[in-house]
């Protein structure tokens, strides 16, 4: 194990049990640069499972810390509201002056037909043709990489499988397939960090998005269906009246939904792997344990932190009184290390009972869409891995990944490792 | 024990045995039946226990609840004989029962 990047729980000795209940921020973003949050979620869980946070950088708002509080929020969508227009789906209020309509942000009826329109592209039957494609390219990556030298596996593995995914997905062409990744990071970077400079900035990428989709949606409308997501739109009588900014909205969820997380899941595994070289070893022995390891490896990344709720009444959570209005967080990476809910939560285990029994991809309607495409990507990724390097520890992680400052994205900016012969 | 017979999508047909009060997801995952995952353990909130009751027996059912039709309404291929399986509780009424799945969930 190394040190450096280990998080276990430590009662007595960590800072988060050193300052008064009432303080504790948990969306601070440098807890999740510095990977330090874990304590802070640990005495939430015990001493104040849904907990009022005053002041934050995101205005005062509840912490929903336990499993079966969250399972409570997620399957009552009439009391906990996912509405743009009273918020939206993250702790950072959705801008109300460049709203795109996108399900993740509506409340039935509307998300029903929104979703049911866009869910057959990752359905089982879809997803099987478009297993062999997806493990082809994913084994020319991985044939490209540089053994035996130290390289950064965010960038050569995780972002370029996964934007290869997206253009597949799309079937977009091939050579300009780094703009999806572009347009994914663009729809969810703070104005000022680097990538955008502002919001009409941002509205201007949006812009040179929309206009190159509705050019394949141009050209996909009027040729034969297709099994890619731009032609189903053009063709499913549910989506094919669209308004502009709905086909955007549309496109651009399926793109950062798609995107950042199935990347940070991928980074995530050699890590996990890395920190527990026992099940490193488990793997290598018996590969069949993939199967299970993927929802583990889904699980114990969290590759989004929390999702957000708006009441929409006056309500009690876990003893607490929720008012209508009231911000409401469901902090997904901490119901996911609940231990009334789930075995040794902390560790990694890839042959665990009822492995695919975590918060990542939500639960209730807005439960992730595209969960089985995301596991399939990463099962093949682990697959073509161990037919190349079947050696328990040939991918070793080398210092501590950089991780990203953010209670929403749990991520990484890098990660180096390398890969020996 | 209670007989249920489960047909998968491509024809080949398992019956199994279970103890009353068991649910036809636990039924399917506990026999490893392919195509039904049952994510969260059985409380109705993501309907990965998809599948489709034979015509006569959906009338022995106890209807669905909003939360489970609300559920159904988001899956796949969603037919006449539609249910969640963990929603569905086997008793002895139910013995002999027969459902239809699908090739996965997602």
């Amino acid at each position: 194990m190394n040190a450096a990047y280990t998080h276990v729980p430590q009662e007595q000795k960590n800072p988060a049990y050193a300052i008064p209940l009432e303080d504790i921020d948990v969306s601070d973003p440098e807890l999740y640069r510095s990977n330090t949050m874990w304590g802070y979620f640990e005495r939430l869980r015990r001493e104040d499972p849904v907990h009022y946070c005053a002041k934050s950088l995101f205005g005062p708002f509840w912490s929903v810390t336990k499993y079966k509080d969250i399972m409570e929020v997620e399957t009552h969508p009439g009391i906990y509201s996912s509405d743009s227009r009273r918020g939206g789906v993250t702790i950072l209020d959705s801008n109300t002056a460049v709203q795109l309509p996108m399900f993740i942000q509506m409340d039935p009826p509307q998300h029903d037909e929104h979703r049911k329109a866009v869910s057959p592209i990752v359905a089982p039957e879809n997803l099987a043709r478009m297993e062999a494609i997806i493990r082809r390219r994913t084994g020319e990556a991985l044939d490209g990489l540089p053994v035996g030298q130290e390289f950064n596996w965010v960038d050569k593995v995780s972002i370029n499988l996964t934007t290869q995914m997206l253009a597949t997905l799309f079937d977009f062409p091939w050579e300009d397939r780094s703009k999806l990744t572009y347009w994914s990071d663009a729809t969810v970077a703070l104005p000022g960090e680097g990538l955008v400079d502002s919001e009409e900035h941002r509205m201007q990428i949006m812009g040179e998005c929309a206009a190159y989709m509705t050019r394949l949606w141009n050209e996909r409308v009027n040729a034969e269906p297709r099994s890619d997501l731009i032609s189903m739109m053009a063709h499913d009588a549910r989506t094919r009246n669209m308004t502009p900014e709905e086909f955007l909205g549309n496109v651009l969820l399926l793109i950062v939904g798609g995107n950042d997380t199935t990347r940070s899941s991928m980074t995530g595994g050699v890590l996990a792997l890395n920190e527990n070289p026992e099940q490193y070893a488990k793997l290598c022995a018996n590969p069949a344990l993939v199967a299970s390891m993927i929802p583990e490896i889904v699980r114990w990344q969290t590759p989004l932190s929390h999702m957000r709720r708006t009441a929409t009444e006056d309500t009690v959570l876990g003893g607490k009184n929720i008012r209508k209005g009231d911000k409401v967080v469901m902090w997904y990476v901490s119901g996911n290390r609940d231990e009334e809910a789930i075995e040794n939560p902390n560790n990694f285990i890839i042959d665990r009972a009822r492995p695919r029994q975590h918060l990542s991809f939500g639960f209730g309607i807005h439960r992730c869409v595209g969960n089985r495409l995301a596991e399939m990507q990463i099962r093949i990724l682990w697959e073509e891995v161990l037919k190349r390097w079947p050696k328990p520890g040939q991918i070793k992680v080398i210092g501590a990944p950089e991780r990203v400052a953010s209670p929403f994205i749990k991520g990484y900016e890098s990660m180096q490792v390398r890969i020996d012969a | 024990m209670i007989k249920v017979t489960f047909i998968e999508h491509n024809g080949t047909v398992r019956s199994v045995e279970v103890a009353d009060g068991t649910s036809l997801m636990e039924a399917a995952v506990g026999n490893l039946i392919p195509g039904i995952d049952g994510d969260c353990g059985g409380c109705c909130a993501c309907a990965t226990c998809h599948l489709f009751i034979e015509p006569e027996w959906l009338d022995k059912l106890v209807p669905a609840e909003d939360m489970e039709k609300s559920l159904l309404e988001l899956a796949e291929c969603v037919g006449p004989g539609s249910r969640l399986g963990c929603q569905i509780k086997l008793s002895q009424s139910l013995d002999g029962i027969v459902a239809r799945t699908p090739l996965g969930q997602h």
